[in-house]
Formats: structure tokens, C-alpha cells, sequence
């Protein structure tokens, strides 16, 4: 075998292509995840009975799916419904419909700790529901839900390696591959948990430095 | 301005006000008064439709007051709102928590708007504090804030919850001196306060709630010193005491 800083050297071309990938894919669902997850943490505090109930039934149902079976059924099942996607449009999806759950939550969870006092201030120079929510209520609530939308971040950043069971080629499936033909097992899923580490560690530091900086404003 | 007819409300099971009859003239400075839990609030919280009520009429200027219907949020404008905890956006700034209501909900150009919410922080005193955030304000700048915020929306009327009751004692002086101010300026304001020497001297009228109904109504002077009502002779009593 040739020493061990060659054969890195010989890995990383490939393993970098799935890390680029494993950016993309969490990137990706991050934006749809945060975007649907806005919109059924809006829908469960409009206090509206016909909207609320559809999103709650929605979030449960999602949540109680393992991410597996999602992706399988979004890359399987829906082609035969007339859904054709490639392996990293489900991939993005079926994480993005996951996630879209949990950071729903997360900013319900936000939006219900903000002062009830806050609301009673705003309906007393006469907003609206709307102009309430995005004046007043959404800029407090995200400020709460800081921290734990920063956890969920560093969760779906991890479990974009699910994705691998649709064939996406992402970092955690490079190594697979790679690992496999080369039997050289120690080195290649060290590298790729340093590499996630690459990842997960700065963004971890990141979120400490934004939630200070915002809990300063407060 | 502002007409109690018969007011009914009850949370639940529990009826809080049992008909209400009273009324706020315009320019009138009115104190609420009344024990703990007889449900003071509930009767100002009423009036701008943050609680809604079961029976009788509120009527500000002839309209009906329903916390349910679209109109409630035009006459939340004319109506403003005081709060005893202050309630300042905390993501805003002291002029910002001012202007936000004008700009927002008014509609009116901004500049203008800032030329008359930096007028407002001068009248209660607040100039140097314009750009400054709520959790670097004391209590008593906070409720000056507040209520800059409240004349900042041009109100027909404003509604007091025991302004500086959480206040500590060495700031109730600056805003009870700025509610003063007003009532000289003839504002149309219905305090609930605990601060009789204050009621005296500012109120023309005051209400003595008594279990959801006003047990005695009149001039300030006559209720608070020559009450008639064994039930407010005992109130003022015990308040006195406490002081
Ligand atoms: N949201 C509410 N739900 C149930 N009961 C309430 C609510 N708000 C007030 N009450 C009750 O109504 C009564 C009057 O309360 P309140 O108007 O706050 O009195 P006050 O301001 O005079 O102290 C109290 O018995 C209180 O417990
Ligand atoms: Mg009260």
C-alpha cells in the first residue's frame, strides 16, 4: 500500500465532489425547508381553526415517516404517479418536506413565546393580523428560535447523507464507494467524518456568534 | 366620547362586570378606582376590544365597540392604549416604537412622521433618548416612551392601565408629571390608578369599582373626598393606609 498521505491525496478529488454535493443538497433544503416551515408555523398561529388544523395533520403525518421512506417514495413511488425527479431533486425535496416540519415547529415554538403584551401593544395602535405578524411578532419570534433552528441546521446538514440510499452521490456515499474499492476503510470514513466536521464545527461557531450579537439587540 | 351602557362581561362562568352605566366626556381626565380584581382592567381592555363583552354597549363617539368586528381595528387608532407593563417593541427604537403605529397602520409619510414623533419624545421628556432601545431605557423612560407612542397615533382618547404601577417609586413622579401635562392639554384620558393624591389633583371625575359595578360615580373632589358609599369610604380607607 502507498503511505498515507498519498492515498489521502488520491481520495480527497472524489470525496471533495461529495462534499460540494452534501453543501448543495443541504443548502438547497435548508431555503425550502425554512420557507414551507415558515409557512405551516404561520398557518398554526393564524387562530384560525380551518387553517390550523389542515397544517397541524400535515406536520404530524410527515413527522411520523421515517426519512427513508420518504426519499424512497419520492424517488420511486411518484415517478409512477406522474412525478419524474432526478436522484438530487427527491433528495432535496423529501429532505426539504422533513425538515420543513421540524423548523416549523422550531419558529411556532418562537412565535408562541413572544410576550403576549407585545401582541396586545400591536392590535392597540390597530394592526391588523398580518402587519402584526411581520412588524411585530415574526422579527421577536426568530430571535427566540435561534438557537434551536441553528440545531435543526446542524441536523439536516448530517442527515443529507440519507440521501445516499437514493443514489445520490454526496459525501457519505462517495465514501462508501470509495471505501469499497479501495478496502482502505480506516482511512476513507476518517476523512469523511473530518470532513463533515468541517462543516458542522464552524457552523456550530457561527450560530454561538449571531445568537450573541441578536440576544445583544434584545 | 366613551359610553358604558349596561356592560356585562363574564370570562367563562365568571361574570367580571355586572352592568356597567358611565361615560367619558370629551376632554375629561377620568381615575378608575377600585380594589385588586374588581376588574378595572377588564373594563378598560374592553373599550379597545382587547377582551369582548356579552351584554350592553360600549360606545366611543356613538360607535359600537366589538372586539369582533373589522371596525374594532379603526377604532383601536382613535383609542390608544397605555399598558402597565409598558409593552415597547423591544426590536425597535424609542423613536421607532413611536413612529411604528403612524407609518404602519396610519399610512402617513414618514418624515413628517418622524418630525412629530421627535416632538412627542421632547414633550415627555425623552430627546436624548431617541435612539435608544427599550432594555437600555429605566421603567419610567419606558412608560413616556409608551405613551409618546400613544399620542403619536393623534388618539381622541387614551386608556391607562395603572401607568406606573410597576414602576419603582423614585420614576412614578416623571410619568404621573406627564400625565398631568396632558390633562392640562385637556387629552380625554380614563386611568386606572391606585394613586389617589394623583386622581385628586388631575381628575375631573372618578369611577369606584366595586365587584364589576361602579359603586359611586361623581366629581373628584366628591367621590374621593366626601365619598357616600360605605364601600368606597372603606376603599379610599384602606388605601390611605397603605400610603
Ligand atoms: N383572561 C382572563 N381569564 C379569566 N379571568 C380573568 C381574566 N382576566 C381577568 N380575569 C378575572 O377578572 C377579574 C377582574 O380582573 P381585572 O379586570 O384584571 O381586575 P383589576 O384590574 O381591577 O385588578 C378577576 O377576578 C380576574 O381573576
Ligand atoms: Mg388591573
Amino acid at each position: 500500500m502507498p503511505p498515507l498521505s498519498e492515498r489521502m491525496l488520491d481520495y480527497l478529488p472524489l470525496l471533495a465532489t461529495g462534499l460540494w454535493r452534501t453543501v448543495a443538497v443541504t443548502v438547497l433544503a435548508l431555503i425550502l425547508a425554512s420557507a414551507l416551515g415558515l409557512v405551516w408555523a404561520m398557518l398554526r398561529s393564524s387562530g384560525r381553526r380551518a387553517l390550523e388544523l389542515p397544517a397541524r395533520y400535515i406536520v404530524e403525518f410527515l413527522r411520523g415517516i421515517p426519512i427513508l421512506v420518504v426519499l424512497f417514495y419520492i424517488y420511486f413511488v411518484m415517478p409512477e404517479l406522474g412525478l419524474d425527479l432526478t436522484a438530487f431533486q427527491a433528495g432535496v425535496l423529501g429532505l426539504a418536506l422533513i425538515y420543513s416540519c421540524y423548523i416549523g415547529e422550531t419558529f411556532r415554538g418562537g412565535i408562541a413565546a413572544v410576550d403576549k403584551g407585545q401582541i396586545e401593544a400591536a392590535k392597540s395602535i390597530g394592526m391588523k393580523h398580518r402587519r402584526m405578524m411581520r412588524r411585530i411578532v415574526l422579527p421577536q419570534a426568530f430571535r427566540i428560535a435561534l438557537p434551536p433552528y441553528g440545531n435543526n441546521m446542524v441536523m439536516l446538514l448530517k442527515d443529507s447523507s440519507q440521501v445516499s440510499v437514493i443514489s445520490v452521490a454526496e459525501l457519505t456515499m462517495q465514501g462508501k464507494m470509495l471505501a469499497s474499492s479501495t478496502f482502505d476503510n480506516m482511512t476513507v470514513f476518517t476523512m469523511v467524518a473530518l470532513l463533515y466536521l468541517c462543516l458542522t464545527i464552524p457552523l456550530n461557531m457561527l450560530m454561538r456568534r449571531v445568537e450573541k450579537r441578536m440576544g445583544a439587540a434584545l | 366620547m366613551i359610553r358604558f351602557l349596561n356592560l356585562h362581561k363574564s370570562f367563562g362562568r365568571h361574570e367580571v362586570l355586572t352592568g356597567i352605566d358611565a361615560e367619558v366626556e370629551k376632554g375629561q381626565v377620568v381615575c378608575l378606582i377600585g380594589a385588586s380584581g374588581s376588574g378595572k382592567s377588564t373594563m378598560l381592555r374592553c373599550v379597545n376590544g382587547l377582551e369582548d363583552y356579552q351584554k350592553g354597549d360600549i360606545l366611543v363617539d356613538g360607535e359600537r365597540v366589538d372586539a369582533h368586528a373589522p371596525s374594532i381595528h379603526r377604532i383601536r387608532t382613535r383609542v390608544a392604549m397605555v399598558f402597565q407593563r409598558f409593552n415597547l417593541f423591544p426590536h425597535m427604537t424609542a423613536l421607532e416604537n413611536v413612529m411604528e403605529g403612524p407609518v404602519q397602520v396610519l399610512r402617513e409619510p414618514r418624515e413628517e412622521v418622524r418630525a412629530r414623533a421627535e416632538e412627542h419624545l421632547r414633550r415627555v421628556g425623552l430627546s436624548d433618548k431617541r435612539d435608544f432601545y427599550p432594555s437600555a431605557l429605566s421603567g419610567g423612560q419606558q412608560q413616556r416612551v409608551a405613551i409618546a407612542r400613544a399620542l403619536a397615533m393623534r388618539p381622541e382618547a387614551i386608556l391607562l392601565d395603572e401607568p406606573t404601577s410597576a414602576l419603582d417609586p423614585e420614576m412614578v413622579g416623571e410619568v404621573l408629571s406627564v400625565l398631568r401635562d396632558l390633562a392640562q392639554e385637556h387629552m380625554t384620558m380614563l386611568i386606572v390608578t391606585h394613586e389617589i393624591q394623583f386622581a385628586r389633583e388631575v381628575a375631573s371625575n372618578v369611577f369606584f369599582l366595586d365587584k364589576g359595578r361602579i359603586a359611586e360615580q361623581g366629581l373628584a373632589e366628591q367621590v374621593l373626598v366626601h365619598p357616600q358609599n360605605p364601600r368606597t369610604q372603606d376603599f379610599l380607607r384602606r388605601v390611605r393606609h397603605v400610603m
